[in-house]
This record gives structure tokens, sequence and C-alpha cells, in this order.
């Protein structure tokens, strides 16, 4: 089949316990720029059990389409039965872009369904725009260049190169991208999406898996990736006991919260909910303090894009200054409190 | 029972990162190791193995000198190791690699196979899936612990905010997560071992089932546009005050920015 025949821009719209993820809208956020690039509209696909009504929300936040698999098999996430509702949508829609979130699903998603169908991921994407492969034309081979492909930039080597890839041959181009690097659409209360039903065949086969128990994590874990303002701590804050320190500067703040690298989750101080970074989450709060983090370019991957970037170490060659806007060399258990104080002040003034 | 534990030899990206002079990064210069989700997958091999005398066959795919991962894996206890390596198969994406892996596994017996959820070079966790869907098994992704239970395994499955306990069949392909366990350290009886013993060494020829539409660089479906070290943030401004002028410089920033 000519690739020509695969159109649209589509999403995989995530949900848990049947309420969508954000990533599902960051998602429509980022495929509405690329679809109106290809004057070409965006569908959502919904997978799940009794999620038809999380529709109307697809398309308040721009969705033009949602097609909807409803079936009991998809109640909780199981890599088989969703990749093969999935894959079921491809064949029947062909769409020329689907985008997934790189969550623990999606990643898993992700690639189950690019092998299925026979084409190529490229994943965590940092960056999508449409343009030409190659990007430069071959002199001599004007007509081999290929417009309108979904040029897909992302880290590699730990976050210390960027690659710009392309799918020129396969379709659909398919990409993973990491929650909190696109950004959703205001929502427009009332704007209808046209639904869908899609009910392929689900086959129970050997690759289903059985779920024993679902385990939630104990507890209402705040998410830093909802938070304006950051106080990131690293190995420099010392011990568990000095996280109060940063704790006290981030209530200084409206939606202030305390983060950490990995070396503190490694140490046990903070748990894994809280790291920022390549293989923690990636964040982008108005303000981020970078309390004695050294700066490691994995960190750095995860917070770089934050408005602005405060770091705080008492070693002034630390690769955080490279990307800070403010950098204060100094000793943090002087500072953090100083500054607690200053701005307790200057908000009773 | 068998169990096959896929590997790669991966450069040392974690504190070991080293740039050249024009601020391209020195890849030579850093070391090899054996990527770390895989070492926590072979290690919960070999706990199976210690538990059951299962036996470990440790594959990996690469250059020549991946040998030495191969070797490493020998010396923590696994009892073969067979390293894939032709030209034709390098500059392969995630499509190309579990297309050929796969093909290699197709030569071994396995009621487990065990992939890292992620290398440190190229952070995808598509292979491990991938070449699930190419040997038509279930996958258990980012598991944080593994147990045998009969003909079954039963695997906790970590997801953002919770953990599925889930079971499966054998056959079926694990990838392990490096929070699974602390890998063992090599003993010198195994050291000295894994000197003696063979490692297998398959070219293309050895894989069957394998088109060469789907290996190497031209049967990836992803192609490189482009590729670049990554060009840092501009530095800001940086100042090295007594505490309290720290403090002062900091809040007449926010002033000037209207955050206070």
């Amino acid at each position: 089949m000519g690739l020509e025949e695969y159109k649209g821009v589509y999403i995989y719209a995530q949900q848990v316990d049947n309420e969508l993820s954000a990533i599902a809208f960051e998602l429509i956020g980022k495929a509405k720029e690329l679809a109106a690039d290809l004057n070409t509209d965006v569908t959502a696909v919904l997978l799940g059990s009794n999620v038809k009504a999380l529709a109307d929300e697809l398309g308040e936040y721009g969705a033009d389409k949602v097609i909807v698999v409803d079936n009991p098999a998809l109640e909780t996430y199981r890599t088989e039965p969703y990749a093969q509702a999935l894959v079921s949508v491809i064949e029947e829609y062909k769409p020329e872009i689907l985008l997934v979130g790189a969550t623990a699903i999606g990643r898993d998603l992700g690639p189950t369904v690019s092998a299925r169908v026979a084409t190529g991921l490229t994943a965590d994407c940092t960056k999508l725009e449409i343009g030409d492969f190659p990007l430069v034309a071959v002199p001599g081979k004007e007509d081999e260049q290929k417009h309108n492909q979904l040029l897909m930039t992302r880290p590699a080597f730990g976050g210390n190169t960027i690659a710009t890839i392309a799918c020129p041959d396969n379709r659909p181009q398919m990409a993973t991208v990491r929650p909190g690097v696109m950004q959703k659409l205001p929502r427009e209360a009332g704007r209808k999406a046209e639904v869908i039903e899609f009910n392929p065949a689900l086959e129970e086969n050997n690759r289903y898996v059985e779920i024993l128990n679902v385990v939630k994590a104990v507890g209402n874990v705040e998410n830093i990736m909802d938070a304006k303002v950051l106080v990131s701590g690293g190995r420099g804050v010392g011990s568990e006991e000095n996280f109060a320190m940063l704790k006290d500067l981030a209530a200084c703040f409206d939606g202030g919260m305390v983060s950490c690298s990995r070396a503190v989750v490694e140490n046990g101080w903070l748990p894994a909910d809280y790291q920022v970074g390549q293989t923690g989450k990636t964040v982008r709060p108005q303000i981020y303090f970078a309390v004695g983090i050294s700066g490691a370019i994995q960190h750095v991957a995860g917070m770089e894009e934050s408005d602005l970037i405060i770091a705080i170490n008492k070693d002034e060659d630390a690769p955080i200054f490279d990307v800070a806007d403010y950098g204060l060399v100094g000793d943090l258990n002087k500072i953090i409190p100083q500054l607690t104080e200053a701005l307790k002040a200057a908000k009773t003034e | 029972m068998n169990i096959v534990v896929c590997i790669k030899q991966v450069p040392d990206t974690k504190g070991g990162v080293k740039f050249n002079p024009d601020g391209t990064l020195d890849r030579a210069s850093m070391l090899a190791i054996m990527n770390p989700d895989d070492k926590a997958g072979l290690e919960a091999a070999l706990r199976i193995k210690d538990e059951t005398g299962a036996k470990v066959t440790v594959v990996t795919m690469g250059l020549p000198k991946a040998d030495a991962v191969l070797r490493e894996a020998l010396a923590m206890g696994a009892d073969e190791a067979v390293l894939v390596t032709d030209r034709v198969l390098g500059g392969a994406d995630t499509w190309a690699t579990s297309s050929t892996v796969a093909a290699a596994l197709r030569n071994l017996d396995y009621d487990i196979v065990i992939t890292g959820r992620q290398a440190i070079d190229g952070d995808t966790a598509q292979v491990g899936p991938q070449i699930a869907v190419h040997l038509g098994l279930p996958v258990i992704s980012y598991a944080e612990d593994i147990k045998i239970d009969g003909d079954s395994v039963i695997v906790k499955r970590q997801y953002e905010d919770r953990y599925h306990e889930v079971k499966a069949k054998m056959p079926v392909l694990i990838t392990a997560l490096s929070e699974l366990n602390e890998p063992r350290y090599m003993t010198p009886g195994g050291i000295f071992d894994a000197c003696d013993k063979e490692v297998t060494v398959w070219g293309r020829a050895d894989l069957k089932d394998l088109d060469d539409a789907n290996i190497g660089l031209k049967g990836s479906p992803t192609k490189i546009a482009k590729a670049s070290d990554k060009v840092p943030k501009g530095a800001g401004e940086k100042v090295n005050l007594d505490p309290a002028e720290s403090v002062n410089y900091l809040m007449e920033k926010f002033k000037e920015k209207h955050i206070i």
C-alpha cells in the first residue's frame, strides 16, 4: 500500500482508572501544530472499558475526532489486549503519525505496536516538527528528498547528544514524548469532537497475562510536575534532615515543592517520585532552585526548560552554573535559611 | 529451566562523561560497561539459578570487544555466552536490533528471556518488548521483582503510582529495572573460569529466519537526519559573595522580576 494512503495525526489518549492522563492533552497540543502544517486533523485514540464519556474532554482540549475502543478486556492496562486494539485502529484508519506518551504504559505499548505494524518508533522525543528528509537534498537527487516528514528530535547518550530522526519509508511515523515536555492547549468548554466507536475483536491468546493484584502507592503523593516552584536538593544537602531547610524555602512560594537529584534517591533521603532528570521526571516550573546539585547532564535534561534556574553550590566549577540564570557560590546551609527568612520578611512588609 | 539474558555493552555516562577541547563528547576515553538494567536482569536470572538450578545463557549483539561484558557475566555465574557480531548488523535501530536478537534467540532454548528495561546510551526501552513481538512471547516490562511459580512467573510490574502483580505462563519475556536488585560481584574463581570458557560467536550466516531487509542500517525504518553534541544553554550570572550578600543579591533579582 502506498504511504500516501496514511493520513491524519493521531495520539494515544492514555487513561488510568478511567481518568485521562495529562500527557493525552499535551500530545493533542503538539499534534494540532503538526496537523496544521500537514493540513489535516487530530484524532485521539481512547482505549478502555466504559471510557466513552472521556471523549468530550479530549474534544475540549483540541481533538477533532476521537476513536473509542470500549471493551471489558481493556479495563486495566495489559500489553496484549491494548496492543491488539491499537494495532486494529492503525490497520483500519491508517494514520500518518501516531504519538504516544513516554509513560510506563506508553514505553511498553509503543514498541509493541510499532513492531507489530513493522514501522519505526523514536523514543522520548523533545521536539517534533514537519520538514524534509534528508534535511538538505543531495545534489542531483533533489527528487529523492521527501517532504512533509515527521522530524523527531531526542536526546541520546544520557543527554550528551541530540539526534533528529525521520521514518521516511514506513507508516505510521511513531514517536513517544515524555510527560511535561509539550504544552497542552487551553480548555475550550463545549468544543465537540466527532466520536467514532470502533469495536475490533480482541482475541485472547498466550500473550495475555493475569493481573493478580493492583497495589497503588500509599498516601497522596504530590506530583513535582505540577509545582510552580521547585526547591531541588542534591548530594550536597548532606542528609535527610537537611531537607527540612529546603521544605521551609519551598513553603515561601505558592505551589512550591521539594524535589531532588538521583543521588538523593540512591541515599534513601527522598522517594523516587521526587527525582528530576533522565531517569526521573521532566519538570518546567517557573523557578527551579538547584541546591547542592552538581548538574550532571542527566539531571539537567530534566529541568533545563524551567523558566528561571537558580543554582546554589559551594563548588564554583559545578556544571550546574552553566545552565543557571543566577548562580550563588557558597554554603547552602547558611544561604538557604537566610533566604527563607528574607522571603518571609518581604511577605509581611 | 533455561533463562536467556540479553545484555549490552555501553559507554559509562554516569559520572564519567568527558569532553574534547572543542566541546564534543570524548567517547574514546569513556569506560565501556555492562548496561546497569541488563546487569540487574542477569542478577535476577542468577538468583533463579541459585534456587532452581536453571541454566543461564547471556547474549549480546555488538562489536567483537563486547566479549568483555560476556566474560563479566560468565564470571558472575552465567553458564554460556553468545556474541552476535557482524559488520552487516551495524547501524541498527531498535526494529533491526530486535529482529536480529530474536533470530539469535531462536537458536537457543528458553523459558524466560530477560532484557534490561533500557540501555543508558539510547534510553529507548524498545528492544525488549520488540523481541517479545518477534518471538510471539508475552512481555512484562519494568519488573521490580520476579518469582517462579510452577510453569509461570509472578512479576511486580512497576508504573508511576502503583505496581501490578502479574502472572504469566512461560515462555515469557521480562524487562528488568536496575532497582530489581544489587548485582553480585565477580568471584575470583569465576573470573578464572570465565577466561577459560568459550564464547560462542555467531555472524549473519548463523541467524536463520531473518530477512536481510530487517537488519543493520538499511533494515532500520528510522533514519538519522542530524546528530550533534548538545549545545549547553548559556550560563547566566554567577556571584561569589558572603551568605548575607548572596541573599540580598537574589532578593534584588526577585524584585526586578516581580517574583516578590
